[in-house]
């Protein structure tokens, strides 16, 4: 029989008053946390899309009826360039003389001819660029904005740009914000992930095994595991010095690929030294190493021991044991614990600018050996820039970034599941 | 029983004594395990037991700094011995563990991967006889015949505890060594192995450690119990048929712990 002592009851409602208010900070944490992430999401996708209004010398639709101007074929665009040169004093036929001197125009790319009509017949200019929240709720100052132009341009136009667009990830850089993407830094990220992975995922698991199932515990086994740990938590930037000493400087021979020069057309070498996209992978894939390792570590230490100990019993060797029943057991795990690790060197940007990522570059990487620019970077430098334009760019060049993240992470949620699914 | 039960060693344990690192866990262990025999050890917590059974496969080695001195003589062999390779030894003498344990695959992989490791080359056919064979032996084929290829974690405890012991006995060991295999077990999945390790002793030496003296007294033919000394290392009390422990103990201090006076 319970006393419903009054001194009982208060003391009940006393312990339970502790545990309400402990609930309120808590969800009160995860409110802040979902309101600031929503804020950082909305002022992305903020600058991503949104009015602008530019200003061209001549009107595409007139100069090209019936189709966009980029998709005309190259004698149409050589016709169009002989048509509006002359046509005023900013394009003569003269500089299109000296064009076609430089290299003939018959064997230039549509892209370049379309550069050519683009940069000195239409001339276009941004104006200025409106967010998406001023475009839809101030209008007002965007016709004002229009209407003071109106009689400094030829053409005036007022239309709504999404800058994430297909030419974001065909245009190189430019000095141009229209003609701008990260499609060099895009692949430079690729191929920078893809090295790293290559490297970092073989090692990192190796060596993980090796001090998880081999190691004697002794002193220098000890001493290499605080090391490991210690090396997880420094700061990327050292290994970004790291990177510039070892694998540009010192193995510059290697990393800039001289060594590998007899296999090359003479010229077709882009770069001499050793800021290469392989001194990039070499780098960021010894800053992951560490983080690979203790993840692999930590998800095999997981493995059940009475598995381990049935195993055994059955007359398996230590390999047999380790390779069909450690590795599948703790797969999703060290899966997991790589890709995140790999997440983290596809947004780290101080390690590459010391190894020497390159702000402004407009070829594909084609190997291993090319100097190269990544996402972050390129990111970065757009940011950098005064021209309002490039911050658009920038906030779109963030969504894929994320986009690309995200796309990682689910992959990793995705196997995980698959193995979970596998083993119940 | 048939006269193939005869007196004769299967597996002799001469001056055991196992230390961890420099904690001295059992000492001076003398039993002789008779062949289709049941023996069964038993006593109270940490009196070392489960050391001495996970020792004659050679188990124990996988638990760092840990040390085994003696002899142990399994087919006129000293296992002990430096040369002979734990992985060999664990094939003719098979394990049965405290908790089911069976692999993370279905019921098939669970019995055909312990007898592929082992270097077995024959046709699927073949595979499926001992799959079928050994099921059949650890009394659970008609529970899972219609369902070799489901996962084997979906069985319930008892059967996964079966499992287990048809996994260990597809290999053919010639002993089998069970350590408390019904703990985890409800009274009557107990039941159930306790009526196969009858049934198994026909064919194999089995050793068992339990910490129920009625399955002790109910299943084995001899029976050792274990104490601890002040130093808090195991050793034998005492060994004897399993009758004579159980109903007329020479040694005090086994009347009182069989008697449930202490432990």
């Amino acid at each position: 029989m319970i006393t419903l002592n009054k001194d009982h009851i208060n003391n009940i409602k006393t312990r339970n008053f502790k545990g309400k208010i402990w609930y309120i900070v808590f969800i009160s944490s995860a409110v802040i946390s979902i309101v600031f992430l929503s804020i950082l999401i909305l002022s992305i996708i903020n600058n991503t899309f949104g009015i602008i209004i530019l200003g061209l010398k001549y009107n595409p639709e007139t100069v090209s009826p019936g189709k966009p101007l980029i998709k005309n074929s190259r004698d149409e665009l050589i016709k169009l360039l002989n048509d509006y040169s002359g046509i005023d004093d900013d394009f003569t036929p003269a500089m299109l003389k000296t064009l076609n001197n430089e290299k003939d125009l018959s064997l230039r790319t549509e892209k370049d001819l379309y550069m050519i009509f683009f940069n000195n017949v239409l001339q276009p200019e941004i104006i200025r660029t409106f967010s998406l929240l001023e475009s839809v709720f101030n209008k007002n100052i965007i016709i004002e904005e229009y209407n003071l132009n109106k009689d400094s341009y030829p053409i005036l136009r007022m239309e709504f740009k999404s800058w994430l667009n297909p030419g974001l990830f065909i245009n190189t850089q430019s000095s141009h914000p229209l003609l701008s993407g990260i499609r060099t830094a895009f692949f430079g990220t690729l191929w920078m992930v893809f090295l790293t992975v290559l490297l970092a995922m073989p090692l990192g698991i190796s060596a993980a095994i090796y001090l998880e199932l081999y190691a004697k515990d002794n002193m220098l086994n000890r001493l290499i595991q605080v090391n490991i740990y210690n090396l997880a938590g420094v700061p990327s930037i050292i290994f970004g010095l790291l990177g510039l000493a070892v694998f540009v400087r010192m193995l510059e021979p290697v990393t800039s690929g001289q060594f590998l020069r007899f296999l090359f057309k003479s010229g077709e070498q882009t770069t001499l030294n050793g800021r290469t996209i392989i001194s990039a992978g070499l780098t960021l894939a010894i800053m992951v190493l560490p983080i690979i390792i203790i993840n692999t570590q930590e998800a095999i230490r997981a493995v059940p021991s009475t598995l381990i100990d049935s195993s055994y019993g059955l007359g398996a060797t230590k390999w047999q044991t380790i390779w069909h029943h450690i590795l599948p057991y703790s797969f999703d795990r060290i899966l997991t614990g790589t890709i995140l690790a790999v997440s983290r060197a596809i947004g780290e940007t101080a390690p590459l600018v010391v190894v020497g990522a390159s702000t402004f570059i407009v070829f594909d990487p084609v190997s291993i050996f090319s100097k190269f620019t990544v996402l972050p970077i390129q990111i970065y430098q757009w940011t950098a820039r005064p021209q309002a334009e490039f911050r658009n760019l920038a906030a779109s060049a963030i969504v894929v970034l994320l986009i690309l993240l995200l796309t990682l992470n689910l992959t990793a949620i995705i196997l995980r599941e698959r193995t979970v699914k596998k083993r119940v | 029983m048939s006269d193939f039960k005869t007196d004769k060693y299967s597996v002799e344990l001469k001056n055991l004594n196992i230390f961890y690192g420099n904690f001295q866990a059992v000492k001076n262990v003398n039993i002789g395990f008779k062949k289709n025999r049941i023996t069964a050890l038993i006593g109270p917590s940490g009196c070392g037991k489960s050391t001495v059974i996970r020792s004659i496969n050679r188990m124990n080695e996988l638990i760092p700094n840990t040390r085994t001195e003696g002899e142990i003589i399994f087919n006129d062999f000293n296992i002990l011995n430096s040369d002979i390779d734990p992985v060999e030894v664990r094939k003719y003498i098979g394990m049965v563990f405290q908790k089911p344990n069976p692999f993370p695959k279905t019921i098939y992989e669970n019995i055909s991967w312990g007898v592929k490791i082992n270097g077995f080359k024959g046709s699927r056919h073949k595979l499926d006889v001992i799959v079928e064979k050994s099921l059949k032996d650890a009394a659970i084929w008609d529970e899972v015949k219609d369902k070799l290829h489901h996962n084997a974690l979906k069985l319930s405890g008892g059967q996964q505890q079966r499992l287990c012991i048809a996994r260990a006995i597809a290999a053919e060991p010639e002993v089998l060594l069970m350590d408390e295999p019904c703990s985890a077990l409800d009274p009557v999945a107990t039941l159930k192995i306790e009526d196969l390790m009858m049934k198994l002793s026909e064919k194999y030496t089995i050793i068992i450690v339990t910490h129920n003296m009625g399955q002790a007294s109910r299943v084995s033919y001899e029976t050792g119990f274990f104490m601890v000394d002040e130093n808090k290392t195991g050793f034998l009390v005492e060994f004897d048929k399993t009758e004579k422990i159980f109903v007329n103990p020479v040694n005090k201090k086994t009347e009182d712990y069989i008697s449930g006076r202490f432990g």
